[in-house]
């Protein structure tokens, strides 16, 4: 099995990708030309600053994070409904990485010191088993993610409801990555040559979703593994469609994603959720850019199950997320970074997950940056 | 309720009396702890001690590798080992829950009692003490340890010089990683197992060539990114080291894939990081090797002029930063 | 990771490197022993194409023939590390 991960992680491969990456760097500069690629998922991000990938690339070549970390674009009154609904003696269920995430006033870490009953979890099964173990009390997991994470979720949800568990319930503030990346590249404001599209949340919905980026729009896109030679492949493969004018969908990462992705894994999403307008933070309202539970399962809904109403809420003023989730900005750019913004003390999501842009740039690329 | 640790137990009567004399005399009293005397009185032979102090509160007590009550020998040992001290004595404070299985507390303690001998440290002074349920976490250690000053090391940051080798001894993270795992209840079959074991003869093994041996570190909480920055905060030079050079185990190694973690920042618990001229480097590692808890032993870097700076050549020949952790090790999604 | 048993309630077990967990199959059709699987949160999301996954390894592989031959450098895989490497 090593050969699965490790063969992807080889150093001459690597260093033939910065041979031919410096050729298209001088081509592009002959042309006068600079690029933008976005590398729009969260583990993307994570993997570019854990390997070095930057250093890999020519000044004409330029990337930028997306918005593709699930707890980033969540917003603050979403925190503030678990931290309502943990005061009222129910177990909340969550994955680690939205424990610290500011909401208006405070975080779930802080809600749990508070007393609490905040529960991490590395797999949405952990909700049954502490249904389970506390049939007196009401469980609720914090349903956040992309479509990689809303098909687990939701598979869970299929076995809560098979093995007639009533204590289970889902906050959902589920995201689709399509719409978010149509309203950026519909932002005049916003250059993005290329897409390093996602590994896994494409496994769900198929290479094909990205077709209307390249035939509408003009972006080079492409699928790639989160393996370094995946993204050094891909960052080139970008780059070679865009100084040769052909922007297309290469799916480099056909060892895991079809052109119609996961049907199983579609089918159960249909059945249980539907799209509807969804709140990013520093995005804004994007039409049909979420997926709620479907009426029929109302039940399972933490909203109308414990009937709470989750408002906005207050993000910090001086945060510059919205911008940075953009692309817009590098998060070295935000005048709090690293100063009144921290890890240690985030200001806002993009330094809280691992994976967010500025937690990100700052735990691996500080000294560049 | 006799299989368990009761209130009564940390009272002072008879029930404190029974279980000091039954666990801890038992086990403990060759030594000055044989007349339960209010201090122990210790000869020394040097002129020079390291003395040092550490609390384990780990949650499981019990994981792959190990438990709470070898860590506790292990951990105290530890510190007084890197500090270039041959470890001599510790003592053993417990803070027992109540309701606590005699059971559990049993198997701590004969985890106590092997690591102690192991380590060659006599357990010579104690107290134990019971709280409420809910007050504390089934079971807390402290050790405090005096160790005597092995003649001949001079460890000090200040003696760093450019081109000096950083060498570790084993598998890095096992012990975060399996505590973990453990915590989190993955069921993992050959997952990570805890590294939970003494330093102290890799540092006497190496005692003769302590002249060229410039500073010596256990990577504990916050794993050897942690002490690598410790190493380089406020100094002229920087550390340099190479991904393909770490060694690691494949159950931890299997957990890291699993939930993205980073495993420089993840704990070992009988690891020693030395920081050495070259000209003793290959010297160290092959007495370390010899040794069953040196055999992964590897360089991994060298000192250079990067002033503070730690940098991480990565697998594909890319470079970062290597900066600390922040917060608590958690399992991340997407 | 490679599936390398499934129980009848429909749940896996993956090896990586001998080491094995638990891992929840129902959002992949028709798993079966011996297939490669991508795992999120608990779950296999996708298979892994065997022959698609060694096809790339080959391109990376010539590649970096290509890189050894072009700088000069030994042609000559680096012999496996006694422990695995990573980052
Ligand atoms: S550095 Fe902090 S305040 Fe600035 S954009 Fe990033 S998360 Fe927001």
């Amino acid at each position: 099995m090593t050969r699965y991960i490790e063969g992807f992680r080889k150093m001459d491969a690597a260093s033939h990708f910065r041979t031919t990456l410096a050729e298209q760097g001088r081509q592009l500069a002959e042309q006068g030309r600079s690029i933008h690629l976005m590398e729009v998922c969260g583990s993307h991000t994570m993997a570019i600053a854990r390997f070095g990938i930057r250093d890999f690339l020519p000044a004409a070549i330029s990337l930028v994070s997306g918005p593709g970390c699930p707890v980033c674009v969540t917003d603050p009154g979403y925190i503030d409904a678990a931290i309502t609904l943990a005061g009222q003696g129910k177990i909340i269920a969550t994955f680690g990485d939205m424990l610290r995430v500011p909401g208006s006033r405070t975080s779930l870490a802080e809600a749990r010191a508070a007393g609490g009953r905040v529960e991490v979890c590395y797999s949405p099964l952990t909700a049954i088993e502490l249904a389970r173990n506390h049939p007196e009390t009401e469980v609720v997991f914090l349903a956040v993610g992309f479509e990689t994470t809303i098909a687990p979720v939701v598979a869970m949800l299929d076995a809560v409801i098979r093995q007639a568990i009533d204590n289970v319930s889902l906050l959902t503030a589920f995201k689709r990555v399509p719409p978010a990346l149509s309203a950026l590249i519909a932002d005049p404001e916003i250059q993005i040559d290329g897409l390093l599209c996602p590994a896994h949340v494409s496994a769900i919905i198929g290479a094909d979703a990205y077709r209307p980026y390249a035939e509408q729009y003009g972006v080079a896109c492409v699928v790639a593994g989160f393996e370094p030679l995946d993204i050094l492949y891909g960052l080139q493969g970008l780059t070679q469609q865009l100084l040769e004018n052909r922007p297309h969908v290469d799916n480099q990462y056909g060892r895991v994603v079809k052109a119609e992705g996961n049907r199983q894994a579609q089918r159960l999403m249909e059945h249980y959720l539907l799209p509807a307008d969804a709140s990013w933070r520093g995005l804004g309202t994007i039409p049909a850019s979420g997926l709620v539970l479907r009426p029929e399962f109302a039940r399972f809904d933490a909203v109308h199950r414990h009937g709470i109403l989750p408002t906005p809420g207050r993000i910090n003023p001086r945060c510059q997320c919205g911008e940075v989730l953009k692309g817009k900005i590098r998060p070295a750019q935000c005048p709090l970074f690293g100063v009144a913004c921290h890890p240690d003390k985030p200001l806002g999501p993009c330094m809280v997950s691992s994976e967010g842009s500025c937690a990100a740039d700052f735990k691996y690329a500080r000294g560049g940056a | 309720m006799n299989d368990c640790v009761l209130l009564g137990h940390g009272g002072g009567g008879r029930l404190s009396h029974q279980l000091i004399e039954q666990e801890i005399v038992a086990r403990f009293g060759q030594g000055p702890l044989q007349t339960l005397p209010d201090a122990a009185t210790l000869e020394l032979d040097s002129r020079r001690i390291c003395f040092t102090t550490d609390s384990f509160v780990v949650h499981p007590l019990e994981f792959p590798g190990g438990n709470i009550g070898d860590l506790a020998v292990h951990g105290t040992v530890n510190d007084l080992a890197v500090s270039g001290a041959r470890p001599r004595w510790l003592s053993l404070g417990l803070i027992l829950e109540e309701g606590l299985p005699l059971a559990t507390l049993r198997r701590v303690l004969d985890s106590v009692q092997r690591a102690a001998e192991q380590c060659e440290v006599a357990v010579v002074t104690g107290d134990t003490k019971v709280v409420r349920r809910g007050q504390c976490d089934g079971l807390y250690i402290n050790t405090s340890g005096i160790g005597e000053a092995i003649p001949g090391f001079a460890l000090s940051l200040s003696r760093v010089g450019l081109g000096d080798c950083i060498l570790v001894s084993g598998p890095l993270g096992d012990h975060g990683a399996a505590v973990l795992s453990a915590r989190e209840g993955f069921q993992m079959q050959n997952g990570p197992l805890s590294d939970s074991r003494p330093v102290h003869r890799l540092v006497q093994s190496v005692a003769d060539l302590a002249a060229d041996i410039r500073f010596m570190r256990d990577p504990t909480r916050g794993g050897l990114a942690t002490v690598l920055n410790e190493m380089t905060a406020g100094q002229s030079y920087g550390i340099r080291i190479r991904a393909r050079d770490l060694p690691f185990s494949p159950g931890t190694n299997a957990l890291a894939e699993m939930l993205g973690l980073d495993l420089l920042h993840v704990a070992s618990e009988g690891c020693l990081v030395l920081l050495c001229a070259e000209s003793v480097a290959a010297a160290i590692l092959a007495r370390w090797q010899a040794l069953p808890e040196g055999v992964d032993a590897r360089a991994i870097g060298r000192v250079t002029d990067q002033a503070g700076r730690v940098i991480l050549e990565t697998a594909i020949g890319g470079q970062r930063v290597v900066d600390v952790p922040s917060g608590e090790l958690l399992p991340r999604i997407c | 990771m490679q599936i390398v048993a499934i129980a009848e309630n429909g749940t896996g077990t993956v090896d990586l490197d001998g080491t094995r967990y638990p891992v929840e199959l129902m959002l992949i059709e028709d798993p079966q022993i011996g297939d490669y699987v991508l795992i999120h949160a608990g779950y296999a999301i996708e298979k892994l194409d065997i022959a698609e996954a060694d096809a790339r390894l080959a391109l990376f592989e010539s590649l970096a023939e290509i890189y050894r031959q072009e700088t000069g450098l030994p042609v000559t895989l680096a012999a496996p590390p006694r422990q695995r490497e990573a980052v």
